[in-house]
């Protein structure tokens, strides 16, 4: 299974990593040949197999609906980047973003 | 938009139309921390390492939030699954602090259910199938308007929890979206599990939306038609999109399967700016949470404390207190009233006089005042107290009207305001005669006219008594003794 | 003898009897990081130190005890992997984009080091975000193999294995995802212990494959990591796959035998590209144990060649969602750019390296539309196969299985640069971290000078079973060497 400078492009846009055009390239057989590693795996018949999920779980446990929550020893403005009246700020947006990736 | 078009167009063409509803569930905390979801605190208080996404915290679920989204379910007759699982839906926006939202994919809470909304002129049901129910965690919220250049993040209801109502693509026209939004609003109020607010955001409604001519049977393209923020939007938007396919179609165009954003203000629908490829999720199974497993005698347990819903109240009201449609109708509306009602019916053993009070007298006071059914100072057991007045003819029904202004203002019971304010019923004969005759001699032209037989003039003579016996006085008696007056 | 190179437990007995003062021994432990060059000019062993917090902790030590009975590792100094929550030293996980971040919460194990009297000394280096097995790719350049410093003491729990083989402290908590305490245990020639899954919380452990992290130890001796392990394991109400069971003294462990366990050989263990040099390490274990009374047993693990491609498709495919919260947002490191879009990208290819972001990409690729069948779900399905294999074995009366910890002894820095090739340094560790058991890496001897590590596995839950072979073996050498 190889993979295009387009997958690239899409994969780092998905994951919000710029790329320099010399990366970008150098990854399209960086992860080629990683992913080329994967393909024994088509060899094996699977048909009916479980994937692992909960490993080793008997359930999920769950908490009462009461606090107190976890306590911060330090708050937001000990470490936020950009604070502003206790928001957080980042470059802005239109509202139809916000609205376009719910 | 006007709806001559759409009446044109609908003769050939027809809406196919589901929705999916996100609702807040009424818990104290959030869903995957011990955070407190109570509205209004300043920006970022309700806060901790969980819903902050900070390094190494982990989500651990909320059981009250299972509860009520396993009541939902239920209560819109879903099968519970008695194992479902979370996933992570990845996407990257600043109030979604994890990068991922923890939702149901695959293996949702609960499928297959259905809510009736409505009958056909024939009588039969109108059946809206609703394809799953799942669980997941609300964002935060970002504000756009606040400072200039930049967006603000408000993480205090990151976490909240919520459920996804989807809906088959069952409905077809506006009216029925809007009418299954009204049922659905209508049994989450019953079952207690949301505000299901729309304006205050409790209740979020997103449609897909298609066109295809009458009789096809395969459906067209959809839209997405997000942004509403009213039942009433929801409609509108609706048909707005619709007439813009059709429009698309009768060109001999086709529809793109895209997001459509609702403009209220302008009345229009405009395709959100969303880049192909954008809604690549890449959901899998969120690994810091096993399966969830429900027991099966828990599943029936929840399905036994169900309260009463909106069609059994119905029905029961109807053959309990023997109400007519349109008596039961408005006293079921909302369950809040309803009870109030029951307890007023209970009360004073009379629900015929208590629907009547409760629809009158109530309601109108409610609008009058602003208040709401759960705010209004009048305890259901003083308003059966004062009907009991009534009926054992102590006071008037002009005076139970007075007498019931005062209860709201003062909260007094209606027997000692009776007192009080002199409100108690007289059928003296001699005082109330005292009375004719101080009228007839007041009005000595009316009485002479009645005397010659204008037999129309004893509505204002009697009229004239009432008011001198400030409502105490029993117009028919009045009558009587009017009419007495002058046979000799 | 300088305190640190005593055990833990002489540590924590010397303390609580009142002959050495916690004060004492964090000024010795910071006599010998000196001695040893652990500064970044030589070994380069932590990635934040301080020896006023390390002072301070001692200080606190004794009334920081949850009750009045001395704590387990009273007076004891552990150091910490920088990717494990600390309240007053950074938590940075060897990357750029968490730049002196420190942690307004703990992680349970660090409130469980501390409730049992140990005293935390220092945030080790580490590969950046444990993603690696040389702790060469750490923001803060790499930590040397204190045993042969032109070599690298393994990873991504370098700094922790090099702390415990420096002497510098007898105890140090690292991670696992797979195999990255286990590696560097044997490559520094100490003990590395990883839990059953669920064992230990995770809590404040920072995400890099929920479904395959463990909080590890790495011990100067098997008591160490069991003493050290004892004290960390347990429920927690905030790890939802914690186990809630009870834990076993697994330094009682050292009372046990292996008088008729049997000890399975797992022949893909021991391919015939196995060095023979670390093969005959092996056989000589094996030996030492068959004369204990074990009953050594060949079995099979037939998909254990499936491993590493499994691994590195899960791995990545939830490290790509486990790290999308790095994004300038709330905390860490954040570089303005073209509106939103650009702040993102520009904070996080310049926050984080080269192997980072190539196992990120790897990971959206193998997740995203149309490639999740055949890579996340057909991975997840053979990881189920590999669980089986080991089910199966355990399941025919195996009681523990034996096997070389890592296919070379410390390779020279700089010498694997292809990513593969790095990747198959972890081929006999990721089938424990697939599978959720437990498994420990302890000294078996030296191949041209370099310390070489032999394997346990257990069934799930079966620690008390491994230690107790551990310890045995570990007698059984000294008695050698004395001899
Ligand atoms: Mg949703
Ligand atoms: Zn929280």
């Amino acid at each position: 299974m190889s993979i295009s400078i387009d997958d690239v492009r899409h994969i780092a846009a998905l994951a919000r990593l710029g790329l320099t055009d010399a990366r970008a390239a150098s990854l399209v057989g960086e992860l080629s040949t990683i992913l080329g590693h994967m393909d024994v795996l088509s060899t094996l018949d699977t048909r009916g197999v479980q994937p692992a999920i909960g490993v080793g779980a008997r359930g999920l446990p769950t908490r009462w609906d009461s606090g107190p929550p976890i306590p911060l020893e330090r708050s937001l403005d000990a470490f936020a980047p950009s604070l502003r009246e206790g928001l957080l700020l980042v470059p802005r947006l239109s509202s139809h973003e916000s609205v376009e990736e719910g | 938009m006007s709806n001559a078009e759409l009446d044109a167009i609908s003769a050939d063409w027809e809406m196919v139309v589901g929705l999916e509803v996100h609702v807040q569930l009424k818990t104290r905390t959030k869903a995957f921390c011990s955070c407190s979801i109570e509205f209004g605190a300043p920006p970022n208080r309700n806060t901790c390492p969980v819903c902050l996404a900070l390094p190494g915290a982990l989500p651990v679920l909320n059981a009250h939030a299972v509860e009520l989204a396993t009541r939902t379910s239920l209560a819109l007759n879903c099968t519970v699954q008695p194992v479902s699982v979370f996933a992570r839906k990845n996407y990257f926006y600043p109030d979604l602090p994890k990068g991922y939202q923890i939702s149901q994919f695959d293996k949702p809470l609960a499928t297959g259910g259905w809510l009736e909304i409505g009958a056909r002129a024939d009588g039969s049901p109108i059946r809206i199938g609703v394809t799953r129910v799942h669980m997941e965690e609300d964002a935060g919220k970002s504000i756009h308007d606040r400072y200039t250049g930049v967006s603000a993040i408000d993480l205090n209801r990151s976490g909240t929890p919520l459920v996804e109502i989807v809906s088959e693509p069952d409905m077809r026209s506006s009216e029925q979206a809007g009418a299954y939004l009204r049922v659905l609003k209508q049994i989450l109020e019953y079952i207690d599990v949301s505000d299901v607010s729309m304006e205050e955001g409790s209740l979020r409604v997103d449609a897909n939306v298609s066109a295809r001519r009458r009789g096809e049977t395969t459906l067209g393209t959809k839209a997405e038609v997000k942004n509403m923020n009213s039942f009433f939007g929801v409609e509108r938007a609706l048909e707005v999109e619709f007439i813009r396919q059709v429009g698309v179609l009768k060109a001999g165009g086709t529809v793109q399967q895209q997001t459509m954003l609702w403009d209220a203000t302008r009345n229009e629908v405009r395709p959100s700016r969303a880049k192909e490829g954008s809604h690549d999720y890449r959901y899998f199974p969120e690994p810091d949470l096993p399966p969830l497993v429900l027991a099966t005698d828990w599943i029936e347990k929840m399905r036994h404390d169900m309260p009463e819903l909106p069609a059994q109240r119905r029905t029961r009201f109807a053959k309990d207190y023997g109400l007519n449609e349109y008596g039961v109708d408005v006293l079921t509306a909302n369950p809040r009233l309803a009870e109030y009602y029951e307890a007023v019916a209970r009360a004073s053993g009379d629900p015929k006089a208590s629907a009547n009070w409760v629809m009158g007298e109530v309601l109108a006071q409610l609008k009058h005042t602003g208040d709401t059914i759960e705010t209004f100072r009048v305890r259901p057991a003083d308003v059966a107290e004062l009907l009991g007045l009534m009926r054992d003819g102590i006071v008037t029904q002009s005076a139970a009207k007075k007498i019931f202004i005062q209860m709201i203002a003062t909260g007094d019971r209606p027997a000692q305001i009776a007192e009080r304010d002199g409100l108690v019923k007289v059928d003296d004969d001699a005082q109330l005669v005292a009375w004719i005759d101080e009228v007839l001699a007041e009005m000595p032209a009316e009485a002479q006219r009645f005397r010659d037989g204008e037999k129309r003039l004893q509505g204002v003579l009697v009229g004239a008594v009432m008011k001198k016996s400030k409502g105490r006085a029993d117009p028919k008696q009045l009558n009587q003794l009017l009419a007495g007056r002058f046979t000799v | 003898m300088t305190p640190v190179s005593r055990s833990a437990a002489q540590l924590r007995d010397d303390t609580a009897a009142g002959g050495l003062s916690p004060s004492g021994t964090v000024k010795a432990a910071i006599a010998r990081a000196r001695e040893v060059g652990a500064g970044p000019e030589r070994l380069n062993i932590f990635a934040w130190s301080n020896d006023d917090d390390a002072r301070e902790h001692a200080a606190n030590c004794l009334d920081q005890m949850s009750d009045t009975t001395p704590g387990l590792l009273l007076g004891v100094p552990v150091a910490i992997k920088d990717n494990i929550a600390t309240l007053t030293l950074p938590t940075t996980c060897g990357s750029h984009i968490l730049d002196g971040y420190v942690s307004p919460y703990e992680a349970t194990v660090v409130r469980k080091l501390r409730e049992a009297g140990a005293i935390p000394f220092g945030k080790t280096n580490m590969d950046e975000f444990a993603m690696g097995s040389s702790t060469e790719h750490s923001a803060y350049g790499p930590t040397r193999n204190p045993l042969a410093p032109d070599r690298v003491p393994g990873g991504s729990s370098g700094g922790s294995a090099a702390a415990v083989a420096a002497g510098i402290v007898p105890v140090a908590l690292g991670s696992e995802t797979g195999g990255s305490v286990r590696q560097p245990a044997s490559f520094c020639g100490v003990v590395g212990v990883k839990p059953t899954y669920g064992r230990v919380s995770r809590f404040g452990l920072v995400a890099f494959a929920s479904s395959l992290d463990n909080v590890g130890v790495v011990g100067a001796t098997v008591d160490d990591a069991a003493r050290g392990l004892h004290v960390i394991a347990g429920h927690d109400r905030l790890d939802s796959t914690s186990a809630d069971l009870p834990v076993p003294v697994y330094h009682e462990a050292a009372a046990g035998s292996v008088k008729g366990m049997v000890i399975g050989k797992p022949k893909e263990y021991f391919p015939e590209t196995l060095d023979p040099r670390i093969r005959a390490r092996c056989d000589e274990a094996l030996e030492r144990l068959k004369a204990l009374g074990a009953v050594v047993r060949d079995v099979s693990l037939p998909n254990t060649a499936m491993a590493i491609p499994v691994y590195y498709i899960v791995a990545p495919a939830e490290a790509s969602s486990n790290l999308a919260r790095f994004d300038g947002v709330r905390y860490g490191l954040r570089i303005e750019g073209d509106g939103l879009r650009g702040m993102y990208e520009a904070t996080r290819s310049q926050g984080f390296g080269p192997e980072v972001t190539r196992r990120i990409l790897l990971g959206t690729y193998v997740l995203s539309a149309g490639y999740y069948d055949a890579y996340y779900r057909k991975a997840q399905q053979v990881r189920t196969l590999i669980a089986a294999d080991f089910g199966r074995v355990f399941a025919s009366g195996v009681d523990l299985l034996f096997t070389p910890t890592t296919p070379t002894t410390a390779f020279r820095i700089g010498a694997i640069s292809d990513p593969y090739e790095m990747y198959m340094s972890d081929i006999f560790t990721v089938t424990a971290n697939l599978a959720g058991i437990p498994a420990m890496s302890q000294p078996i001897g030296l191949v041209d000078g370099l310390p070489v590590g032999g394997q346990f596995m257990a069934a799930h839950f079966d620690e008390m079973k491994m230690f107790a072979a551990a310890y045995a073996l570990e007698r059984a050498q000294a008695a050698q060497g004395r001899a």
